[in-house]
């Protein structure tokens, strides 16, 4: 029986039966619709959150002082070395996989403007940072090198910082007071947005790392230095050069733990990807059960389907039909419903998603992966739960099936 | 129409089917039923057997094999010079397919499905073109007097036409013999006249016909006549004048019943 005609008829039994075809169909059509839709929600999440940590630029690497976050538990005499301007220019100097460096030191406190005043963070960096976070400077221009030489009294602002000290005018070539330190403004930075903690991340000055240590802190140390690596590839490279260069100047014996924390943003990405998968993928069991619940009911009904059609199995038999003749027919017939069912789940899953965004405020991303995964599924689904019935049709004997009332 | 003839050493003396000492026994639960005990036979081309027997006697049963529905538990079947009893599962279909028409008393057509559809089911199971196996349907239809009504359901059908439906769906593909299972059985006396007179009337054009029927009035039709009893053929004999369907129509009174329905 050539595959048209078989496609043909199959349309045609299932179509005797509307509403029962439908209803089966239906279980389907929620669990493709249930799969796209969460996996969906859950790549949605995952882009997010790769989206925000790759704002903050994908090769870059942080060293922090080690001592600092084991403070009071192991300060012996000589461990306490922390991270220094030498360090930083050592790095820079001896590691070639790094590219940018910018040391660290922040300040926070109270920033006055006319008569309008703002609290907010200090960060000192290098003159090299934008370059590092890969945040262009949106009016106005960043300080240099020279400054950061001369620790000279300029400044960034952020884009939340602008907007409250300076509502009206522009914030270029003003003045601005921090603890009394008065820093000209020489640009303002472009909007970056929440960060994946939700913390503004345009809520911030930025001013050479120079000016701050000996106008702000007067604490000679860095905070943290922030470096970027030649490429993406080069990041373990990178880390390892940075580690290696600061074991030796902190003279750290082979046995001995690092007093400093080298963290990049790929392992910070893969952890929060990592949880967003895990997400996605508890999110798509829960919904590939009900499509499995959705191929069960297509079994049900294939049995019921042979059971009532077995007078016409043996029609059929007795007028030249062979086994695989009704194996086809029936396996075909089940494939049919679950074709059709998971194409509308999916029509349904793209909707849903997009429902779920525009009420929700949620991303969702419908990959063609997750559209090849559910289609596959649903035909194998229907091969899976159509077979047994087909093939309990197939074997019937021609006499009996003719007989049976 | 007439069956085109390959030579075979079995038909060369025009023997269609032969069949050799043929047992069945049947298992229902511990107890065995021997439905045919030894049943030898041979039926020529051309010729319009009717089969009789009580309930019970083996002649449903040896039907079923007759028509490849079911296999013999000893003895040989030829059908054709082939042995039938050899064949697996798949090349009964074949058989059944391309040598045997069934027509069954309660016509077995396919619900919901147009007469057309019903005829054409069987050139569905072998290789041909879509347009072959419409014009061999339609030709079919007509040849039993059905062709106004080929987009017609069998519900929408009277018995009489549906057995002629069947008696069509039996022909489309040429077959050897037709098997008719009771096929009056569910029929009013008129027209069962009627559907006799077509299976007479391919039998005139040399189609074998096989009949089984417990009605001595249908079977008077046929030109042979075997009895079976007890799983044995209790008597097998020519019949020498049968009853010409048209005739007896003509005799009998018009109901318009059919038309009616």
């Amino acid at each position: 029986m050539k595959i048209l005609n078989i496609l043909l008829s199959a349309f045609r039994a299932l179509l005797r039966n509307k509403m029962r075809s439908f209803l089966t169909m239906l279980g389907i059509i929620i669990g493709v619709g249930a799969v796209i839709t969460m996996l969906a929600i859950g790549q949605g999440a995952e882009f997010s959150v790769k989206q925000q940590i790759a704002a903050l630029g994908t090769n870059v690497l942080m060293v922090f002082p080690g001592a600092q976050q084991q403070a009071g538990v192991r300060t012996a005499a000589g461990s306490a070395v922390t991270l220094t301007e030498d360090d930083a220019l050592a790095i820079i100097r001896e590691c070639p996989a790094v590219r940018y460096l910018s040391p660290g030191s922040n300040a926070g406190g109270q920033v006055i403007a006319g008569n309008l005043n703002w609290s907010t963070g200090i960060q000192g960096v290098g003159s090299d940072y934008l370059e590092i976070r890969q945040w262009p400077v949106e009016y106005g221009e960043f300080f240099t090198d020279q400054d950061v030489k001369a620790a000279a009294k300029v400044c960034v602002l952020g884009r939340t910082v602008a907007d409250n000290l300076f509502p009206e005018t522009s914030a270029v070539d003003q003045t601005v007071r921090i603890r009394n330190v008065p820093f000209k403004v020489v640009g303002v930075l472009t909007k970056k947005g929440q960060n994946t903690n939700g913390q503004d991340q345009d809520d911030l000055i930025i001013a050479p790392y120079t000016t701050v240590i000996r106008r702000l802190t007067h604490w000679p140390n860095l905070r943290s230095i922030i470096m970027s690596a030649t490429s993406m590839n080069d990041m373990t490279t990178a880390q390892k050069q940075v580690s290696e260069v600061l074991r030796m100047r902190h003279k750290i014996q082979p046995y001995d733990a690092d007093d400093f924390t080298v963290r990049n943003q790929t392992d910070l990405a893969a952890t929060a990807t990592a949880t967003t998968d895990v997400l996605t993928i508890l999110l798509a069991s829960i919904a590939s059960v009900s499509l499995l619940v959705g191929g069960i009911g297509i079994m049900n009904i294939m049995l019921v389907s042979v059971t009532e059609r077995t007078r016409e199995i043996g029609i059929r038999m007795s007028i030249g039909a062979r086994s695989r003749d009704i194996l086809t027919q029936f396996l075909i017939e089940a494939l049919v419903l679950s074709l059709l069912g998971g194409i509308t789940g999916i029509i349904l899953g793209t909707v849903g998603s997009s429902v779920i965004s525009s009420i929700a405020k949620w991303p969702t991303i419908i990959t063609p992966f997750s559209v090849v995964l559910s289609f596959g599924f649903s035909i194998a689904i229907g091969i899976f739960f159509g077979f047994y019935p087909a093939r309990k049709a197939a074997m019937l004997n021609p006499i009996d099936a003719l007989r049976y009332e | 129409m007439i069956h085109e003839i390959t030579t075979t050493p079995a038909q060369k003396d025009g023997v269609l089917i032969q069949i050799e000492h043929l047992t069945k026994v049947y298992q229902l639960g511990e107890v065995d039923v021997h439905a045919l005990r030894g049943v030898s036979v041979n039926v020529l081309r051309g010729e319009f057997v009717a089969i009789m027997g009580a309930s019970g006697s083996g002649k449903s049963t040896f039907m079923n094999i007759l028509g490849c529905l079911d296999k013999p538990s000893k003895g040989n079947y030829f059908l054709e010079g082939i042995d039938v009893s050899k064949l697996t599962r798949d090349e009964l279909a074949a058989i059944r397919n391309l040598k045997i028409g069934f027509v069954f008393q309660g016509f077995n057509l396919l619900s919901r499905t147009s007469a057309l559809e019903n005829v054409e089911l069987p050139l569905f199971y072998c290789s041909i073109s879509n347009k072959l196996r419409k014009s061999k349907g339609m030709a079919a239809l007509d040849r039993v007097g059905l062709g106004d009504r080929v987009h017609h359901y069998p519900n929408q059908l009277s018995g009489g036409q549906q057995q002629r439906v069947a008696i069509a769906r039996a022909l489309v593909n040429d077959p050897s013999i037709i098997l008719a299972d009771e096929p009056t059985g569910n029929l009013d006396s008129r027209t069962s006249v009627e559907v006799m007179g077509i299976f007479q009337e391919l039998n005139n054009n040399g189609i074998t016909v096989i009949l089984v029927t417990h009605e001595p009035d249908v079977a008077q039709f046929a030109k042979r006549h075997i009895v079976f009893r007890d799983g044995k053929i209790k008597s097998d004999k020519f019949n020498l004048s049968p009853k010409v369907a048209s005739e007896v129509l003509k005799e009998l009174p018009m109901i318009d019943e059919e038309e009616a329905a």
